[in-house]
């Protein structure tokens, strides 16, 4: 556990740095995103009647589902420069390893941090919510945790494919075809009930939109109505990541050893 | 509609430079016969956005006054200002954070001064790649509104010089701010202009949205010329304010590179 300690003292110190570069884009653009679509697109969603939504204004509907891809959105990009730069161009992964650390001790402190990180923008955010009026019970601080978990089910996977990477060209694929996708019709913007069948059944696939609904459950307090699908997000969720962890380690672990 | 490709026929012999930028086009064409999947995927991005904000979106919100004051539906509405925001876009990380590459780690330029080119040809040759990139796409996209039943008139087709005429406006500038930047964190500078100009300026909802006097600050970002312009050609209803916006655009083209072929000059020749 110590061991683990090190490795995000270091990535803390790293941070202090940038700090105010990444503040931009990690906390300011998704309040602005909030905004523009919430706010000034949703006053044109909302003319038309809420029955769509079940009710809500499309900034409460909007509101949760953007938190947890906002999260999807920073975790996945955390899960490559830093970890490709760790393992190739600063190769600070190996000064760590010529000390007592293990390889595993630096692979989950590494994701450690990026779940550290998820926890800071999901508070910002969580916080703009409540500020714009848009939650509905107090359990909206569960989906801090909840955003957490799903950028974390993104991290891990994008993490241990890049131990086996050794540079970014890819990257522009996982973002262009995965993650931007994933983030237009994962029932973020609009309910999945709007695309045609077939693709309703893929959104089960995509490990955003179990974060997506879970998300909103939480922050609308509807989770009561639907606890079985809710518990299956979960499990789906916790799944992923801890598989995906595992395999973190090992081909982290793996390049490391071999160089 | 000459004006995108006045730089590369007109323009050079007289103002720029030289026919010989085409040389650093075919550079181009040759490094990116490797990487073809970076370009391909480009097309998809808008693609993505139109499907999921006008249509899925879309379905949401039905119709939303248009330029003219008629109601149109939504994707008619957004389709043409994802255009010219990608156009932007596109045009942006070419000239900037590929620019940058180029210019200070890779040193292409170093090189490509020591034959017989100079660095008004650099300016208006990578410009002249630019846009061909970003036709390509366009290309692409119009294919798809017509595809998708957003083809209201044949006024659309016009809407291919003038997406270009976004790309030669905010390439220019691009560059030309690329020429004064000193690291990797200056472009976040770029991004804190890019982003808010891209949620904010009427791209994905009308200004109607907004009180007078935020409005009228909209109505004045290079962002909004180009929605603005791509919207009213789209729906088919083009007035005088329409000739502004792409005077405003090829202003911002012509004066940037005007500034980066100065600095170009002045970073890589003393």
């Amino acid at each position: 556990m110590t061991a683990l300690g090190h490795v995000l003292e270091h990535r803390a110190a790293t941070y202090r740095r940038t700090f105010w570069a990444s503040a931009f884009t990690s906390f300011l653009s998704p309040v602005l995103f909030l905004t523009a679509m919430g706010l000034g697109l949703g006053g044109y969603v909302d003319r038309g009647g809420s029955a769509a939504l079940g009710g809500l204004t499309y900034l409460q509907f909007l509101a949760p589902g953007l938190l947890a891809a906002t999260v999807m959105q920073s975790a996945a990009f955390e899960a490559t420069f830093p970890i490709i730069g760790g393992l190739n161009w600063q190769r600070t992964f190996h000064a760590m390893y010529a000390t007592p650390l293990s390889p595993r001790d630096i692979a989950l402190g590494n994701l450690a941090w990026i779940a550290i990180r998820m926890a800071m923008i999901s508070t910002v955010f969580t916080a703009v919510i409540v500020v714009l009026g848009a939650a509905h019970s107090p359990l909206v601080i569960l989906g801090i945790p909840v955003a957490v978990l799903t950028g974390m089910s993104f991290a891990a996977p994008i993490a241990a494919y890049n131990g086996t990477q050794r540079t970014p060209i890819r990257f522009n694929v996982i973002f262009r075809f995965g993650i931007t996708p994933l983030f237009l019709f994962s029932g973020t913007f609009f309910p999945i009930e709007s695309l045609p069948a077939p693709f309703q059944a893929l959104a089960w696939l995509s490990p955003l939109w179990h974060g997506v609904d879970l998300t909103r459950g939480l922050v609308l307090g509807t989770f009561v109505d639907r606890p079985l699908v809710m518990a299956i997000h979960v499990v789906v969720l916790v799944a992923i990541v801890v598989v995906a962890t595992w395999a973190a380690t090992i081909t982290i672990g793996r390049r490391l050893i071999r160089g | 509609m000459t004006i995108p490709t006045l730089p590369l026929r007109v323009a050079p012999p007289l103002l720029f430079g030289s026919r010989r930028s085409l040389r650093l086009i075919e550079r181009n064409l040759y490094v990116y016969r490797h990487t073809w999947l970076v370009i391909v995927s480009g097309f998809f991005e808008p693609l993505f956005y139109l499907l999921s904000i006008g249509f899925g979106l879309g379905r949401l919100v039905g119709t939303v006054p248009g330029p003219g004051g008629a109601d149109i539906p939504y994707a008619l509405f957004v389709a043409p200002a994802l255009l010219a925001s990608s156009s932007m876009n596109g045009a942006i990380t070419e000239a900037t954070l590929n620019f940058f590459f180029k210019l200070r780690y890779q040193k292409t330029f170093d090189a490509i001064l020591s034959t017989p080119l100079s660095a008004a040809d650099i300016a208006v040759g990578e410009m002249g790649w630019g846009l061909i990139r970003g036709a390509l796409y366009t290309i692409g996209f119009l294919v798809v509104m017509v595809v998708l039943g957003l083809a209201a008139t044949p006024l659309l087709a016009l809407t291919l010089p003038a997406a270009l005429l976004i790309s030669f406006g905010f390439g220019a500038v691009g560059m030309a701010c690329t020429s004064f930047m000193r690291s990797w964190q200056d472009f976040d500078l770029i991004q804190l202009v890019i982003l808010p100009m891209f949620l904010f300026s009427g791209t994905f909802y009308p200004l109607d949205a907004y009180p007078e006097q935020i409005r009228l600050l909209v109505e004045l970002t290079p962002l909004y010329q180009g929605v603005d312009l791509l919207r009213s050609l789209a729906v088919g209803v083009v007035g005088l304010d329409d000739v502004f916006h792409a005077l405003y655009l090829a202003a911002m083209g012509i004066i940037g590179l005007l500034v980066v072929s100065r600095r170009l000059d002045k970073l890589l020749l003393k």
